[in-house]
């Protein structure tokens, strides 16, 4: 297996104007990592994976995603990578089958083994009963792991979780993050933003950004030790105590 | 490609399961056509008038005969001459007929060439100055035809459109219209839907093209306004009887043009709105309003003051419709509406290029 950083970036920057969004941020990511990309809201964790996906260009500074320069090769990226979006990504008036048609049908999957993957993706969910429901009548916690594996469903190198379970319940989380560890130890890295500090915890590493820069990085265990803190939630509020910016 | 193809089942999906704007996006040409072309129309039509005549000679009778044989005109019964006022301001009748009491003796007069007072007076309720100016022409001319005057009398002959039908009219106003609405409109809330909901930043994050996006997009629209273009030409045939004398190639060319010309409108529209409601209200305001004011569909361009004509010229619909208008009902051949198709392609040109550029600088 390639040792390679999956993600490997060198003072990122991206500004917009005379604001700076994203200051001169640098760190690896490992294969098979499940990566925590912490920080409060407005400390430019949405820019900075953006750049990641492919879907703004920085404006200094370099990166690679699965090998490929985040600068020149949007493209071979985004045929490596799944993304699921903090707001809700499927479509309310298509069913469970129809949507995982689509994105199958996106990535160039061919109809037979969209529809292999497909039993499998339902069977694991136990959804199977509900392949023709329209998804806008599903809670949301369903709607929200539907949406993981549709996401991870043509196997990407990485998959770029942007605070996926926000308004979900803590048993539907909990299980939402066993979905994660069955994709990570299948090989596919995971990269996630979330607000819960307990979420934190169960990541392999995690980053802190504050006001667009990262000033923490490594395992939780080491955070905690290193700013002498008993959770994940006490490093982040040392840490976010002396931001500027504010919503 | 197989992309792409998921991509337009999924729109057509979307446009499927969504039956309300569906349905109100098929019928709508069906009954705005069917409106304009039964209920509603610019003639006058029931006229309703009543006769004063002191001396209801063979030749009145036969004049008020004439009149009331004519499906413009209702004949409301004979009137003495104080009465006249009531029955205006009542409404039982629109118009008066009053014939003098020596009608023979001065019609006889007329014709040998001999000067002669007025032998009929006509009273109209001109509250609504057009239904009166217009039923008074046509009394006039009854009046006058009736007397079989010869020579002197003007022949007067009215083509393309011989009976003044309006719907004739209308149909290519409403032509210009629908498919800007179902085109331009439904195209730019639905590009502008996704973008609200999230769910196009999960496509634009896909290996897929964001410009094939929006064509996928396109075109269960485009075939869409293609069904209405049948429908309507189909009624505008076999219901309202238009005659359809031009050539029916360039009619369904220019109509695909323009459809083209509104999808890239849609386009446009989309990357000036951030949300569905400003969409509908920039579709709404920029472009019906002056559709149905501007364009010559319900007013006049000649009776236009200067400026509103400069800018009736740079709204499509005009070109459109002036080109569907000629072909539908005048039947010139297709070279003779060259200019319209010719500005109208450019404008297209320029649209997509402009809605594109836009499109992309919104993206990143």
């Amino acid at each position: 297996m390639n040792n390679d950083p999956i993600i490997s970036v060198r003072e990122l920057s991206k500004r917009f104007g005379s604001f700076v969004a994203v200051d001169r941020i640098t760190f690896d990511v490992a294969r098979g990592e499940i990566f925590g990309f912490l920080g409060a809201n407005g400390a430019g964790k949405t820019t900075a994976m953006r750049m990641l996906c492919g879907l703004s260009y920085p404006t200094s500074g370099s990166g690679t995603v699965a090998g490929f320069d985040v600068m020149r090769q949007g493209e071979q990226i985004k045929r490596r990578i799944g993304y699921m979006s903090q707001r809700f990504s499927l479509y309310d008036d298509l069913t469970v089958l129809e949507n995982i048609r689509l994105y199958g049908g996106i990535y160039g999957l061919t109809r037979r083994e969209i529809l292999r993957r497909a039993v499998t993706l339902l069977d694991r969910l136990q959804f199977r009963r509900e392949a023709d429901t329209l998804v806008g009548s599903l809670p949301l916690g369903w709607k929200q792991k539907l949406a993981f594996s549709v996401a991870t469903l043509h196997r990407p190198e990485v998959v770029f979780l942007d605070e996926p379970t926000g308004g979900v319940d803590p048993v539907t989380r909990r299980q939402f993050w066993e979905l994660i560890y069955e994709a990570a130890a299948e090989g596919t890295t995971v990269f996630v933003t979330t607000h819960y500090m307990d979420e934190a915890e169960y990541c392999s590493r995690v980053s802190i950004m504050v006001d667009g820069q990262v000033r923490a990085l490594g395992a939780p265990a080491e955070l905690k030790r290193q700013f002498a803190a008993g959770s994940m939630d006490e490093v982040f509020r040392t840490l976010a105590r002396g931001a500027k910016r504010t919503e | 490609m197989g992309g792409f193809l998921s991509f337009v089942k999924k729109e057509t999906l979307h446009i499927v399961r969504d039956r309300r704007t569906m349905m109100i996006a098929l019928l709508m040409p069906v009954v705005q056509i069917l409106l304009f072309g039964f209920a509603l129309s610019t003639e006058i039509n029931n006229i309703d008038f009543a006769v004063t005549s002191p001396n209801r000679t063979e030749a009145v009778r036969r004049q008020v005969e004439r009149i009331a044989a004519n499906p413009y005109f209702t004949f409301k019964g004979y009137i003495a001459p104080n009465e006249i006022d009531n029955a205006l301001r009542s409404g039982r009748a629109d118009a008066v007929a009053v014939f003098a009491d020596d009608y023979d003796r001065q019609t006889a007069a007329t014709e040998r060439g001999e000067p002669a007072e007025k032998a009929v007076q006509l009273i109209f309720d001109a509250s609504n100055p057009n239904n009166a100016a217009a039923g008074a022409g046509y009394m006039q001319s009854i009046l006058l035809a009736g007397r079989q005057t010869g020579a002197a009398a003007p022949e007067t002959r009215l083509l393309y459109n011989p009976q003044m039908k309006s719907a004739y009219n209308f149909v290519p106003g409403i032509m210009g219209l629908i498919f800007i609405l179902i085109c331009a409109m439904l195209t730019s809330v639905s590009i502008v839907r996704e973008e609200e909901t999230g769910t196009m930043e999960v496509l634009l994050v896909s290996p897929v093209r964001p410009i094939r996006i929006i064509f996928a997009k396109m075109i269960p629209y485009f075939l869409l306004s293609c069904l209405n273009l049948v429908s309507i030409l189909l009624l505008a045939r076999f219901v309202l009887g238009m005659p359809m004398s031009g050539s029916l190639a360039g009619l369904v060319g220019i109509s695909l043009l323009y459809l083209m010309l509104a999808l890239a409108l849609g386009l446009l529209i989309s990357t000036l709105a951030n949300n569905q409601v400003t969409a509908m209200l920039i579709s709404g305001m920029l472009l019906m309003l002056p559709i149905i004011m501007l364009s010559g569909m319900v007013f006049p361009i000649e009776n236009m003051p200067g400026i509103l004509q400069g800018v009736s010229c740079i709204i499509p619909a005009r070109w459109y419709i002036e080109a569907v208008r000629k072909l539908m009902i005048e039947g010139v051949p297709f070279a003779d509406v060259l200019r319209e198709v010719l500005i109208l392609a450019a404008m297209t040109a320029v649209l997509i290029g402009v809605a594109l550029r836009k499109f992309n600088d919104k993206l990143e």
